[in-house]
């Protein structure tokens, strides 16, 4: 520890460290703009300048370490006069065009020049002109002289996003900081160089001159998208959500959010709002009152139950939903007689079902994942799917923790890959089956009989050895692998690998409430049908919340057909979607910002949130439907006055993180030969597609991430066909067909065809996994 | 794609860094696509960046920071003039009116016949030749008057 005196105020702080830090330690603040604590330093500018004892100029406080004995001077006549001095410097070429600039209430370079700048400039020449560039439709540069050449956000690009996509070009007065010639910028995570931003030269553009800053209600949040759990602060103004900005959280996300979170919020002020219950009579939707549709429902539902018996009806949730609503769908179902209820619609594999020890989850806490030295992980998209925790990892990496990587595409992490095998989706299981035995060779010890037969190739030997040097060792699945049609298997293997190096392992919790759902008993248990059973024996009354089935389920084709079969579909949904074509009932419901509720992320934390807004036009939160429904069903305990009466029972008092368990009991590893050849499909789920919010969000739509998917194959099986990337080809999966254009993708191994799911060009396909062909249109 | 010829020299250019530092090579590399091309295109800054492994903002970075590289067309033979002090005040300013009279173009622009181009740049650390111009980068003519200037985009018209 060093000892240090700032302004009169002892300090002690670590040795290597910054004086800036030492003075936010003591609570005294210096200004400054290109500093942030979670960049590297660059120094440039020269806004934090401080008198240090015995240093005959100002030094920069951000750049400057601490030494024994220090005497740092923040507010001496040299550090105010330096202070001065580069406030004048930096408003040199500054525009004074506050009134018209977005920043405005809340810019960082308005603060400081009122505190520590002087009142008037003696600068009298012209400023000069930095021509806006097209860098994509999330972040507007319209007016980029305004820029204060901070680099904090080419620094964020390089350091946190993994890919040097801006730059300073140019020099001295002509530097401007710019993507690539004509490039956009395309990260999944460019919103925060918004944040980051301390002037107005980076904007939101869709938020752009909507409101401002200070005409905006804050209200804390959760993500409704991926299963990280972040903190969001939804910004409104006349009950209308205008924006959405992250709420810092170090175990969570940190200071940052991923463009899903921050701009899908577009999507909940969208022209296909459901506003009004309505019914479908004699072919034709009509608009009806609350009651009316309530009624309605109840007697169709009990009729259904009734007459063709408890079990033809089924519900569906999207692990969207919250704690409260997928509680009530399973309580409302099993009140029905029935104990087919689901939320993980895109699994195909139950064969784990009644063998887990508790809910399946990360396997350790998120912060965890940045101590971790050896990571392992399996059939994830990893970046797309969950943009935070690849952050989290990527920073990880940077320090020195080895990355390894099983899954069917080879994308790039932006982060440095130790090993990584690319495998067809059947030969998954193999492999990892390949790194459990060539793990048990480093380490000495048995391995499991079933893995006789495995011979461990020299990527799987690569991998374990990587893993068996490891003290913090992580292996995770992703959405991909437990997606896959031998989930239970992958599962087991991860677990075996993980415990062979003293290790954790655990799943990247593909949605808000992977977790909560399991909580909230809003899995079929023993005598009920799963998701994926209950579409393939359709069922004669469905009732759907927020769920779409074409896109949201493991095989698009067999839910729509199974809808269109069925006598009576109850859509619980924010918006009209293709369920106008095949449901009977439509009833509006709130999304996140509009209902209280709770989510359980990944790590099993509980985290409740309050309604930002008011539900638009008649939409009512899904947790009061349900409940108005159990009433007019005559189905007991459903007398809830608060949305926390109804997690409190959900939750029944008991620790949550003694509910997760990922150990699967009763399953021995089953080593399945290879395919016999075929074109395996690998289906990701497009990161602006995976929700019914992000979906409808048009900024987020227009972002490349989001261009229409194409069927992708390695060169050589393009050429097989005779097909060369560009052209249209016919992707068909047993009857279903659709039309694609092709592409070549040189990291997809032999005999796969990736091509997307969750998006209306692939929904005329069926299953995620299994066979496709791909001819010539 | 860059040429072979390129390649060549970017790979002996290459043996003079580790292994996983490539991008130490990113001013030669320019350097040599502007020798075989006379100016560097925004497609060949993405070749060297695809060739040495690096961002193509980080070249570009590079090929706009120092004046001597070319980002359009400059013609056959660049005329470089220094007008920082020393030169101005030995007359770089006459110079360079002198040249864009003879040529009939102003600075950063090219002849209609591709020959020349002219550019100012800043001091070239030869000051006591004030007034200075440099010839596409590699031939650098001292305390020059309008005769010197006469023989020299004579000399340089031939060639």
């Amino acid at each position: 520890m060093i000892n240090v005196e700032i302004d009169g105020k002892h300090v002690e702080i670590e040795a290597g460290r910054s004086v800036i830090e030492a003075a936010q330690r003591a609570g005294i603040y210096i200004p400054h703009f290109c500093y942030h604590k979670k960049l590297s330093i660059a120094a440039s500018c020269r806004m934090c300048l401080v008198q240090v004892e015995k240093v005959p100029k100002p030094v920069p406080a951000c750049a400057t370490t601490v030494s024994e004995g220090m005497k740092v001077f923040t507010a001496s006549e040299m550090a105010v006069k330096a202070q001065q001095g580069v406030m004048e410097f930096l408003l040199v070429n500054h525009p004074l065009d506050c009134p018209v600039c977005d920043q405005g209430g809340e810019c960082q370079l308005q603060d400081i020049a009122v505190g520590y700048g002087t009142g008037a400039s003696r600068y009298r020449e012209e400023k000069r002109v930095v021509l806006h560039k097209n860098i994509g439709p999330l972040v507007s540069t319209e007016e980029m002289s305004r820029c204060i050449n901070c680099t904090r956000c080419v620094r964020f690009c390089q350091e946190i996003a993994g890919q040097m996509e801006m730059g300073q070009a140019f020099r001295g007065e002509h530097a401007e900081i710019m993507s690539f010639v004509g490039k956009t910028v395309d990260s999944e995570l460019s919103g925060n160089i918004i944040d980051l931003c301390p002037v107005g030269a980076l904007t939101s553009r869709p938020f752009r001159y909507s409101a401002r800053s200070w005409e905006l209600s804050q209200r804390k949040s959760v993500s409704p998208h991926d299963g990280l759990g972040t903190n969001l602060s939804v910004h409104t103004k006349d009950n209308r959500v205008m924006r959405v900005l992250p709420v810092e959280n170090e175990d969570i996300n940190e200071c940052w959010l991923s463009d899903k979170e921050r701009f899908s919020y577009e999507g909940l002020n969208s022209a296909e709002r459901l506003t009004k219950p309505m019914i479908k009579q004699e072919g034709k939707w009509n608009e009806v009152e609350w009651p009316v549709a309530l009624e309605y429902v109840a007697n169709a539902v009990s009729q259904v139950a009734n007459c063709a018996g408890n079990s033809e009806v089924g519900a569906l949730a999207t692990p969207h939903s919250t704690l409260e609503e997928l509680y009530l769908l399973q309580k409302l179902a099993r009140g029905l007689g029935s104990n087919n209820v689901d939320f993980r619609l895109r699994q195909s594999d139950f064969s784990a079902d009644g063998k887990q020890a508790g809910a399946p989850w990360l396997g350790m806490a998120v912060a965890d994942l940045s101590k971790a030295d050896r990571l392992l992980i399996a059939g994830s998209f990893l970046r797309k799917d969950h943009p935070l925790l690849a952050q989290r990892i990527r920073q990880a990496a940077r320090k020195g923790a080895q990355v390894n990587i099983v899954h069917s595409v080879d994308d790039d992490l932006l982060m440095k890959v130790a090993n990584k095998a690319v495998v067809a989706p059947d030969a998954m299981a193999n492999m990892l089956a390949q790194i459990l035995k060539a793990l048990a060779a480093e380490k000495k010890m048995a391995a499991d009989v079933s893995l006789k037969e495995i011979e461990a190739g020299s990527t799987a030997v690569a991998i374990a050895r990587s893993l068996a040097g490891g003290e913090r060792v992580a292996v995770l699945l992703g959405n991909f692998a437990q997606q896959h049609p031998q989930a239970a298997q992958l599962q087991l293997l991860a677990q075996n690998i993980a415990a062979l190096c003293g290790g954790k392992s655990g799943f990247l919790g593909e949605a808000a409430n992977s977790v909560g759902g399991y909580l909230a008993n809003a899995a079929p248990g023993a005598g009920g049908m799963n998701a994926a059973a209950m579409l393939a024996a359709p069922r004669k009354a469905y009732i759907l919340l927020h769920a779409e089935p074409e896109l949201d389920c493991a095989n698009s084709q067999q839910a729509l057909s199974a809808m269109y079969a069925a006598d009576l579909v109850v859509a619980l949904s924010a918006y009209k979607h293709h369920a106008v074509d095949y449901a009977n009932v439509l009833l509006p419901v709130a999304p996140f910002t509009e209902t209280s509720g709770t989510f359980v992320s990944t790590e099993g934390r509980v985290q409740s949130f309050k309604g930002a807004v008011k539900p638009l036009g008649e939409a009512r939160p899904a947790w009061k439907v349900l409940r108005v429904l159990g009433n007019l069903l005559n189905v007991a305990g459903f007398d809830y006055d608060s949305s926390e009466a109804v997690r409190d029972e959900a939750l029944g008092g008991k620790d949550v993180l003694s509910c997760l368990n990922n150990t699967l009991q009763g399953e021995a590893i089953r080593i399945t030969p290879a395919s016999t050849g075929g074109l395996q499909r690998v289906a990701e789920v497009p990161i602006y597609s995976a929700d019914a919010i992000a979906r409808r969000a048009p900024a987020l739509q227009k972002t490349r991430d989001a261009a229409t998917p194409v069927a992708a194959m390695h060169a050589a099986e393009l050429k097989k066909i005779g097909v060369s990337p560009g052209e249209k080809v016919k992707v068909s999966q047993g009857e279903n067909t659709v039309l694609m254009v092709a592409a070549a993708d040189s990291g997809l191994p032999a005999g796969v065809a990736r091509v997307a799911a969750g998006h209306a060009v692939t929904a005329g396909l069926g299953a995620m996994f299994g066979n496709v062909t791909v001819e010539r249109a | 794609m860059l040429s072979d010829q390129v390649q060549e020299k970017i790979n002996r250019e290459l043996k003079k860094y580790p292994a996983d530092q490539k991008q130490s090579a990113v001013m030669s590399a320019l350097r040599f696509v502007q020798e075989e091309k006379g100016w560097i295109s925004s497609d060949d800054m993405c070749d060297v960046a695809a060739y040495l492994g690096m961002p193509q903002m980080a070249v570009y970075e590079v090929a706009t920071f120092y004046h001597m590289y070319n980002l359009k067309p400059m013609g056959k033979h660049t005329l470089t003039i220094c007008t920082n002090l020393s030169c101005t005040l030995c007359g770089a300013l006459d110079t360079v009116k002198y040249i864009e009279s003879k040529l009939g173009i102003g600075i950063g622009e090219v002849t209609p016949d591709g020959k020349f181009g002219l550019r100012e740049a800043e001091c070239m650390g030869a000051c006591i030749d004030a007034p200075l111009l440099a010839v596409s980068n590699n031939r650098l003519c001292g305390r020059m008057t309008p005769e010197k200037i006469d023989q020299l985009l004579a000399e340089l018209d031939k060639s």
